[in-house]
């Protein structure tokens, strides 16, 4: 090592670091493709810092100029278009990766013992990302914003005794204005995204103590070679490092093929209504929340009655953290349990159903699919238990398949 | 109500399309032309009520166009400036009283209406004796705007007999109307070209990096393959 090297390492523990997070941090060599999705999530969320600080840099938050300054940005900004779309677009794409990364947690049983925290810890970060994008999304002022503002912090009116004044707390006042975006560009900004930081450090800190899950759902330590390292098991750096180039090159190509040819991606990532300009006397049609939200929306007014609905959206919303101890059987990856492979797959058909069907008018013809796909997501998660405790497994091998 | 005027304005398209009028599927070309063709149909026909508020004039020069033709064509003679956006020549509190509604800003009305909506409700108004302005509109009932276009498409009743025909082909006009629309199609997104023209060169750098990434990803995994074999 270089002499500055060792000044440095004197000092700072930067080979100790490089050393247990990169160059000897085994992980299983049969990662597949759902394997890209935590780096490239890694990549999205430090863009998004980028994009956003450059964006608040000529941001306006009063309910006067807030889509004025938007709109100055998207006109006037030099390049003021391509970092307002990477943010916008960034966040449908997030979502996207953040749904593939926990639907291989599923699948291959990710969340299972010695990994409980690293699940709770990950599936934490996913709520804090979608008040994240909740705030993100109202501070623009399309009408769309002003009246997304007003009924998601409605729903806090349902607490009860405090709830009536923990909405005016929300809001700042009786209703969504200029103190509503001070307070939503402080949180969106601060300390929401720093939360998200320091769960996403426990989070890689949580897994580096575990070590990495694989679609085998075997456990590579139990196998190690004579150097004491697992012989299914490659070091991070350089293997995994050059893998995820070569992702995060793909990712960036789909990331801008979307911002240059599809920005709006036809009304799903930017809603047409965040085109007009926030109007309390002009109600929109429909308010129905962007379609990453929309699972939960959709389980909200599958049953008319506020306390209800709001009831088993929080539900939905909680029951996963659960995971962990509601899956009884011995085997992890659905590779060798055809019963819960199936399971998964249904309740992914019912998570982008709920998705669909949550962007969709209110209208009686929806209700069936809302409950159908209410009681669906919410019978996965009772049913585990027992399912998981009696269905048949195939026999699991003991090195990992590649 | 509303199932009533559903009703009436279907069967007045019915009616309209089963006289033979021109119906065609809108002709949106959308190239720098045919929205500087927009824009100067625009200005002579509607920036008299309505502004475009984010598109700044000197915008138009990514155009092709130079400060003199935008002078000349585009900008309404008083109070504009090159430099500011697109402003009405009429003043919007005269035109609250007149209309009811002071005539919307119209930068992002594509965006939010989408430009199918837009052509077809600009080709869709049909005389009315009852309305205040005389005209109503399939597509958006009881709406404040006359058919201003109305002298070069012709004017239809509610059933969609012409009553008057245009001093232009139903051919030049329905081209014409798609051109206003490319243009508030481009006001409303005028990143579009710079978008399309770099795309490709974005594009392909990052492709190539993919392609760098995969070779060398191919090389450093050789080994990883050769220990599979021998089950290490």
């Amino acid at each position: 090592m270089s002499r500055f090297g060792d000044w440095l390492n004197e000092r700072f523990p930067a080979r100790e670091l490089m050393r247990e997070h990169m160059t000897e941090y085994y992980a299983p060599k049969n990662f597949n493709i759902f394997y890209y999705t935590g780096s490239l999530l890694l990549l999205m969320i430090a863009l998004q810092l980028v994009s956003g600080f450059l964006l608040m840099a000529h941001y306006v938050p009063t309910s006067a100029d807030a889509f004025n300054s938007v709109q100055g940005i998207m006109y006037d900004t030099k390049w003021g278009w391509l970092i307002r779309y990477m943010h916008v677009d960034g966040v449908s794409l997030i979502f996207i990766l953040l749904y593939l990364h926990i639907g291989r947690g599923l699948l291959y049983g990710s969340y299972r013992k010695p990994r409980e925290l690293l699940w709770i810890i990950g599936y934490l970060t996913y709520i804090m990302m979608m008040g994240e994008a909740f705030f993100g999304y109202v501070l623009p002022f399309g009408n769309l914003s002003y009246w997304a503002g007003q009924v998601i912090t409605s729903i806090i009116h349902a607490v009860p005794f405090v709830g009536p004044g923990l909405t005016t707390l929300a809001r700042g006042g009786p209703g969504v204005g200029t103190a509503t975006l001070e307070r939503f560009l402080a949180l969106h900004a601060v300390l929401w995204f720093l939360i998200i930081a320091a769960l996403i450090v426990m989070h890689i800190l949580a897994l580096h103590q575990v070590g990495s899950n694989n679609p085998d759902g075997i456990e590579i330590k139990k196998t190690k070679g004579a150097d004491g390292h697992p012989l299914d098991g490659i070091p991070f750096h350089p293997y995994y490092t050059v893998k995820d180039i070569f992702g995060v090159g793909v990712w960036l190509t789909v990331f801008a093929a979307i911002i240059f040819y599809a920005p709006t991606m036809h009304g799903v990532f930017l809603e047409r209504t965040t085109f007009f300009r926030a109007n309390p006397m002009v109600s929109l049609p429909d308010v129905t929340p962007p379609w990453y939200l929309a699972p939960y929306y959709a389980m909200l007014r599958a049953i008319p009655n506020k306390y209800l609905g709001i009831g088993l959206m929080a539900l939905a919303i909680t029951l996963p953290f659960l995971l962990p101890w509601l899956d009884r059987n011995p085997v992890r990856s659905s590779r060798y349990r055809p019963v819960y492979r199936v399971m998964i797959i249904i309740m992914a058909i019912t998570f982008f159903t709920l998705a669909w069907v949550g962007e969709q008018p209110p209208l009686p013809k929806y209700f069936i699919v809302e409950r159908m796909g209410a009681v669906l997501y919410i019978g996965f998660y009772l049913l585990l238990p027992i399912i998981s405790s009696i269905e048949p497994t195939r026999k699991v091998p003991e090195r990992v398949r590649s | 109500m509303t199932k009533k005027a559903l009703v009436s304005a279907a069967a007045g398209i019915a009616a309209w399309l089963a006289t033979g009028c021109a119906f065609a599927a809108p002709q949106f070309s959308f190239s720098k032309p045919s929205v500087i063709a927009g824009a100067k149909l625009f200005a002579e026909h509607c920036s008299a009520c309505h502004s475009v508020g984010s598109l700044r004039y000197n915008r138009l020069v990514e155009l092709g166009m130079t400060e003199a033709q935008i002078k000349k064509d585009i900008m309404t003679p008083d109070g504009a400036n090159y430099l500011q956006g697109m402003t009405p020549t009429m003043n919007m509190a005269e035109a609250k009283q007149w209309f009811g509604i002071a005539p919307p800003n119209l930068s992002h009305i594509v965006r939010a209406q989408g430009k199918t909506w837009v052509y077809t409700y600009l080709t869709s108004f049909y005389w009315d004796p009852q309305r205040p302005s005389g005209w109503n509109n399939h597509l958006f009932p009881n709406v404040a705007m006359p058919d201003i276009l109305s002298p070069w498409g012709g004017t239809y009743a509610k059933d969609g007999t012409l009553m008057q025909p245009g001093l232009e082909s139903q051919a030049v006009y329905h081209k014409q109307v798609a051109e206003i629309v490319d243009f508030l199609r481009y006001a409303s997104d005028p990143s579009i070209f710079k978008r399309r023209a770099d795309g490709p060169y974005v594009l392909g750098v990052l492709i190539l990096l993919s392609l760098f990434a995969y070779l060398l990803k191919k090389e450093y995994w050789k080994d990883v393959h050769k220990n599979d074999k021998t089950g290490k």
